[in-house]
């Protein structure tokens, strides 16, 4: 088990680093040379503030037309998002890997609060999971893999959270944890959760779209949020 | 007045059809398609299912969930994708179904998706594989067919619209004194472009439009050729097509040396002149050659931001009304506000609908729906339900419809769900209300002449 933990803190994670932000560089640049040559339209009317009004306002709570509509789900939606970016990136335990590997470390949440963080977004999955199921016009889009990748999502976040209260085996739930999210990031440039990095992107197209080439010769261009 | 499209009837029944599909064509498309968007789109739908509630078909038809837009694109353009174009007649045929018969383009399910996908343009994309292998409404081909012959969808002779205009002078010029339509003068402001409807069968159209740029003392001409503004290819994916009509506008356009070119109360057609001509004729930045402005903006101009025509406040519709948002107007050409403020400054009594603006509900007449013709009609009627629904809350006994497409739907859905409307115009709302400055109140003795020497635009 040692050996493992050792394999996965070292070389695997450097791996898992490379692939997951040179993943997600490699297919902005694919996708970045492709639009020069296919999506003139995007270049033609790319406008900085209309995507970032495009932008901005889904990252809020109930910023988009459709949170406000459903705002149950509204909610559970931005709590998951936040919960799955932010405890990983500022857990303390992270950050001393961080500045073990890196040489920096950035502000730590208090273990509380992460630990809380885990139930929450754990709540937020189950919630999506059920609704996944339970709703038809979402279930009639839902294959395998969507609700495969949701478990995915979570699996990082149990065996984290059943190490850090040493449930059973302290170094089994770790190296389960260490496990799971790397395999998690490496999936990220290749599947749907590439929208990590495309939501900026396709959303920076409907709102200078919508927008700004339309907001002109005093018309006015559409809200898409 | 019947809808001639109405008359065509349905296609054959190509389920029998098993000739091959021309693979090499279906996988140049969808290539061509494939840029850093497509792909976004393809890969990134997170399956959420928050566009569903956005879809007018959807919410009509007991939210069946196979209506909700992104059920309809991966069913058809996802799974062409996915199948690296190798489908047969048989799927096209189906995706033929959802592609015109569940979706008309209007974009309004785009704001509800979390990364904006762009449904209507993926749609778009399946149709044009449909119609590169001859899969598409037949009343869409027709129209098709007529631009390719005569470079409008309606086939009206260049004959019939100059006579058409000559005859609406003459009639129209018995109310407003000096009244002329000038064919082809160069070097002025505007160069009116119509739907073809309106010189096959709303000759008022013209007529109307005549008097109100008249007293506006507008700087105008129509144009012999390129005079229709609409476009009928567009919906049947037909870039080739959908380019000729749009050419033939703009080089008209250039060589008389007008300023801008003016559109007709019609959606799509503005959406064509304006925002899609470019990208079928490949002009760079995807801008027209010149302004494009349509008829509602200028309506605007001349009554609200600059009194060029005055409402006379005793003719004022009093009686509630509502106003369509043609979704080519409201949604994808800004026109919203500038719709508010002249409805409001023609009727005492304006009542929005709910939703509205950028967010209102397709009426379902557009994409290319009304042309389509009889074999879609029973859908049009059921999707139009929610537009009905949202007339009938309003209250409203007019409902002014700045669309020819919305126009015909909206009139449809006045009888199927008895509304009680009556269904006009901008131009009608004016000419029926504008202050008629003197110098334009015909004399008892010049009764006659319908157009005066020296202001008739013939410079030709
Ligand atoms: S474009 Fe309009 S009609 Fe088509 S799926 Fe979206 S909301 Fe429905
Ligand atoms: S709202 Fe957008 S991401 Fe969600 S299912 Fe519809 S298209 Fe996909």
């Amino acid at each position: 088990m040692q050996g493992l933990y050792d394999f996965l803190t070292g070389p695997a994670l450097w791996l898992t680093f490379i692939i997951f932000f040179g993943g997600l560089l490699a297919r902005g640049a694919f996708y970045w040379g492709l639009s020069l040559e296919r999506d003139k339209i995007f270049w033609d009317h790319f406008d900085p503030v209309w995507s970032w009004r495009s932008i901005y306002h889904w990252l809020l709570p109930w910023g988009g037309v459709s949170f406000r509509q459903q705002p149950v789900f509204g909610l559970a939606f931005f709590l998951f998002h936040l919960c799955l970016l932010g405890i990983p990136v500022f857990l303390d335990a992270h950050n001393i890997m961080w500045e073990e590997y890196f040489g920096w470390s950035l502000p730590t949440l208090p273990d509380p609060v992460a630990d809380w963080g885990v139930l929450v977004l754990l709540a937020c999955v189950a919630f999506l999971f059920a609704r996944r199921l339970v709703k038809p016009e979402v279930r009639i889009l839902s294959t395998l893999w969507d609700y495969a990748l949701l478990l995915l999502t979570a699996a990082p976040f149990v065996t984290g959270y059943l190490a850090y209260h040493q449930y059973g085996d302290y170094l089994t739930w770790l190296v389960l944890h260490i496990l799971c999210s790397e395999v998690l990031m490496i999936i990220v440039p290749f599947s749907k959760l590439g929208h990590l990095m495309l939501f900026f992107f396709t959303r920076a197209f409907i709102g200078s779209d919508m927008g700004a080439r339309r907001d002109q010769y005093g018309r006015l261009g559409a809200r898409t949020w | 007045m019947t809808e001639p499209a109405e008359e065509i009837q349905a296609q054959e029944t190509p389920e029998q059809d098993d000739r091959p599909v021309d693979l090499k064509k279906i996988q140049s498309i969808l290539s061509s398609n494939s840029g850093a968007r497509m792909r976004s789109w393809l890969d990134i739908c997170a399956r959420c299912g928050l566009c569903a509630d956005s879809c007018f078909f959807y919410l009509a038809n007991d939210k069946d969930p196979k209506l909700s837009p992104a059920y309809k694109v991966k069913s058809t353009v996802g799974e062409m994708y996915k199948r690296k174009g190798r489908v047969d007649r048989k799927f096209l045929r189906e995706a033929y179904e959802v592609l015109w018969g569940q979706c008309t383009m209007c974009r309004r399910c785009s704001m509800f998706c979390p990364f904006g996908i762009d449904m209507a343009a993926m749609i778009g994309v399946g149709r044009a594989v449909c119609t590169s292998q001859g899969i598409l409404p037949a009343g869409l081909a027709k129209a098709v067919e007529n631009i390719r012959e005569t470079g409008n969808q309606m086939a009206v002779s260049q004959e019939d619209w100059l006579e058409t205009c000559e005859w609406m002078a003459e009639e129209y010029g018995e109310e407003i004194a000096g009244l002329t339509i000038p064919v082809d003068k160069k070097g002025v402001k505007y160069m009116f472009t119509v739907n073809p409807r309106e010189p096959a069968f709303y000759p008022q159209d013209v007529g109307m439009m005549a008097q109100i740029l008249h007293v506006a003392e507008e700087s105008w001409t129509v144009p012999s050729t390129g005079w229709d503004s609409t476009n009928l290819a567009m919906f049947a994916a037909n870039k080739e097509m959908a380019a000729y009509p749009v050419k033939l506008m703009y080089d008209k356009a250039l060589e008389l040396g007008v300023e801008q070119i003016l559109v007709t109360e019609c959606g799509h057609a503005y959406r064509s002149a304006a925002f899609e001509g470019p990208y079928f004729l490949g002009l760079p930045g995807g801008k027209p050659p010149l302004p494009v402005k349509h008829s509602v903006q200028l309506f605007w101009e001349y009554i609200v931001r600059d009194g060029r025509i005055k409402i006379d406040p005793e003719k004022k519709v009093t009686v509630p009304v509502t106003v369509q948002d043609p979704c080519n107007q409201s949604r994808s050409a800004g026109l919203s506000q500038m719709l508010r403020e002249l409805s409001q400054a023609l009727c005492a009594d304006f009542r929005d609908m709910n939703p509205n603006r950028e967010f209102n509900h397709c009426c379902g007449g557009g994409g290319g729906f009304i042309p389509m013709g009889a074999e879609f009609k029973k859908r049009r009627m059921i999707s139009g339900k929610i537009k009905a629904e949202q007339i009938k809350a309003t209250g409203a006994k007019i409902i002014i419809v700045p669309c020819h497409n919305c126009f015909d739907q909206i009139t449809d859905l006045n009888k199927e769900y008895e509304l009680g409307l009556k269904v006009v115009s901008f131009k009608e709302l004016i000419c029926e209300s504008m202050i008629i400055p003197e110098k334009f109140i015909p004399k008892e003795e010049d009764e006659e002449p319908a157009s005066q020497p020296g202001d008739d635009g013939g410079e030709e």
